[in-house]
């Protein structure tokens, strides 16, 4: 056993390890600070780093119902949890679709090889260029709410998923949809009944790169739906800024409320995440 | 052929309205975008003139637009090789034969999925409180010459994560036999480095360029949560400035000139970029 054991702590790079342990103050210093300064009072905010960052006296949870309150933050959970939700549901639908079309017909058809380069070159378009002429646009159309910044997402999160989900498909055999052809199944039939399931494994990086995007943004629901008086759980850090004042116990406190659901997410699904944006970066 | 007809014509009822729906809103506002970059328009009433490239000619002699212009270069290309350096080396010693390799990865990869605002947020505080405390200095955010510097340090804070996930990819694509034929040859440490794990990974190095640069450009957050543009307007970005001055300060025309000018920059940088790209992999 010993002789065993001394061999298994040679494998391992121990003075890389041992950094890295170190390294980790870095990513977690920001996150206990705010933990931290969360739970405590205004009256225990002294002015020394070493008071700002002890103990708090007592672990109450008087700050998050307090910030629950002048946030409306269930509210603003439940506002990014439908846009976020949307989103990623039609975009799974409409994208898949699109990104089949495309991927289908690119090779023999003028139209859809134009109409691939014509969606994928959306891309380079920054938002900043769109914004003024889509808040204008969402306000004729009366869809400046949360609608809209759903249909915005949808469209701004196009390029990059067909140009996925028409990669992806180059590698499903059309075969499969000819064997289908043949017994007599429509072409709609066949995508939904044998091609969209062979899909999972991208659908699912298409949903987290869509929903890490839509959940953390701030800009777009705050050029859209500034005037419905709607915020999102971002949003609102942003809009009630003011009210903190310099209140940063009840501060820290919303935004640790603000960060707590994408940790759990992270916490629940972190292969399927890092699966995702590994997916997405590097085809 | 009756089958041929049914199939063409699904893949028409597919593709045609979703080609509608983002011309709609992603071409149409583009085309509104241009062509209120030739009006006074000041983004409330309805009463317009068209004023030509009176706004363009105005941009070059703009000093706040070249500040914002200078300031967003400086940024984007000081964070972009900052980010690049610490992840490569981040990602060299998370595929080392570490212990606790998992756990490692996971916790590092926490910042990426963090909103960018409520990150600012927290860092603000930071700059504010903290290290003035420990170094007894003034406040970054309050120094016009360092403030810069604050924003570089909050988006390598999160950039790191993502782009040390992709060197790791990169990494293990590299085959083991590779070293090992390295170490016969006496290739050790930098050398190694330099001569073989670097070229091998270089596609994966270009990918990070384009998504860091095309972020960094792009920086919007940050300077919401921890300058708002300030101090004396050093850190306003291109997007703060056109979102600031655009929506509210009555500058939507001019600064529509502005965004078509920056939606052009952006799509040089990426051309150039796709091209090296390209030269690259022609060359593996």
């Amino acid at each position: 056993m010993p002789a065993q054991e001394i061999k298994a702590t040679e494998r391992f790079n121990w003075p890389v390890t041992i950094l890295l342990l170190l390294g980790l103050f870095t990513v977690l210093f920001p996150l206990y600070m705010t933990v931290i300064i969360a739970f405590k009072q205004p009256s225990e905010m002294t002015n020394s780093v070493m008071g700002l960052l002890s103990f708090p006296k007592e672990w109450s949870f008087d700050n998050f119902r307090e910030a629950m309150r002048v946030t409306d933050f269930w509210r603003s959970l439940f506002n990014s949890f439908l846009i976020t939700g949307f989103t990623v549901a039609v975009s799974i639908i409409i994208h898949s679709l699109m990104g089949y079309a495309v991927a289908r017909n690119m090779g023999r058809s003028k139209f859809y090889r134009f109409s691939y380069f014509y969606i994928v070159s959306g891309m380079f378009v920054p938002f900043a260029i769109l914004m003024m002429p889509l808040v204008k646009q969402t306000a004729q159309l009366h869809i400046d709410n949360m609608f809209g910044v759903i249909i915005l997402y949808v469209v701004f999160y196009m390029p990059m998923n067909v140009l996925l989900y028409a990669g992806y498909l180059k590698n499903i055999p059309i075969a499969l949809e000819e064997a289908a052809h043949v017994d007599g199944a429509s072409t709609w039939t066949t995508y939904w009944k044998i091609i969209f399931p062979l899909m999972w494994p991208m659908h699912a990086t298409v949903a987290v790169l869509t929903a890490l995007g839509t959940w953390n943004d701030v800009m777009t629901p705050l050029v859209i739906m500034s005037g419905s008086g709607m915020t999102t759980l971002p949003l609102a850090q942003l809009t009630f800024q003011t009210q903190f004042g310099t209140n940063y116990n009840l501060a820290f406190a919303s935004y640790l409320l603000a960060l707590l659901p994408m940790l759990i997410f992270y916490v629940v699904a972190q292969k399927q995440i890092i699966n995702g944006v590994i997916n997405g970066a590097v085809k | 052929m009756k089958s041929q007809n049914e199939r063409a014509r699904t893949f028409l009822m597919i593709s045609i309205p979703i080609l509608l729906l983002f011309f709609a809103f992603n071409t149409l506002p583009l085309i509104k975008g241009f062509m209120y970059s030739f009006t006074n328009f000041r983004g409330y009433g309805t009463k317009f003139d068209w004023v030509g490239w009176r706004n363009y000619i105005d941009l070059f002699t703009d000093s706040r637009v070249g500040n914002s212009y200078w300031f967003t270069f400086k940024l984007a290309l000081v964070a972009t090789i900052l980010i690049n350096i610490l992840s490569l080396v981040m990602a060299l010693a998370l595929n080392a034969k570490i212990r606790f390799k998992s756990f490692l990865r996971g916790m590092y990869f926490i910042p990426n999925i963090l909103g960018a605002l409520v990150v600012g947020y927290i860092f603000s505080y930071i700059f504010t409180y903290i290290l003035p405390a420990i170094t007894s200095t003034a406040s970054m955010l309050a120094n016009k010459n360092l403030a810069w510097i604050a924003i570089v340090i909050v988006c390598a804070w999160q950039s790191i994560a993502m782009n040390t996930l992709i060197y790791i990819s990169g990494l293990q694509t590299v085959p083991e036999d590779v070293y090992e034929a390295a170490s016969l040859d006496g290739a050790t440490g930098w050398n190694r480095f330099r001569y073989i794990t670097f070229p091998l990974i270089m596609p994966f190095f270009t990918i990070n360029m384009v998504l860091c640069m095309k972020n960094n450009l792009m920086v919007f957050d940050q300077i919401m949560a921890l300058t708002k543009g300030g101090p004396a307007q050093s850190t306003e970005s291109i997007s703060f400035l056109i979102y600031n001055n655009g929506m509210g300060g009555g500058q939507f025309g001019f600064q529509s000139a502005n965004a078509v000018i920056f939606f052009i920059v952006i799509v040089i940088i990426s051309v150039l970029q796709l091209k090296y790209l390209n030269k690259k992999e022609e060359q593996l």
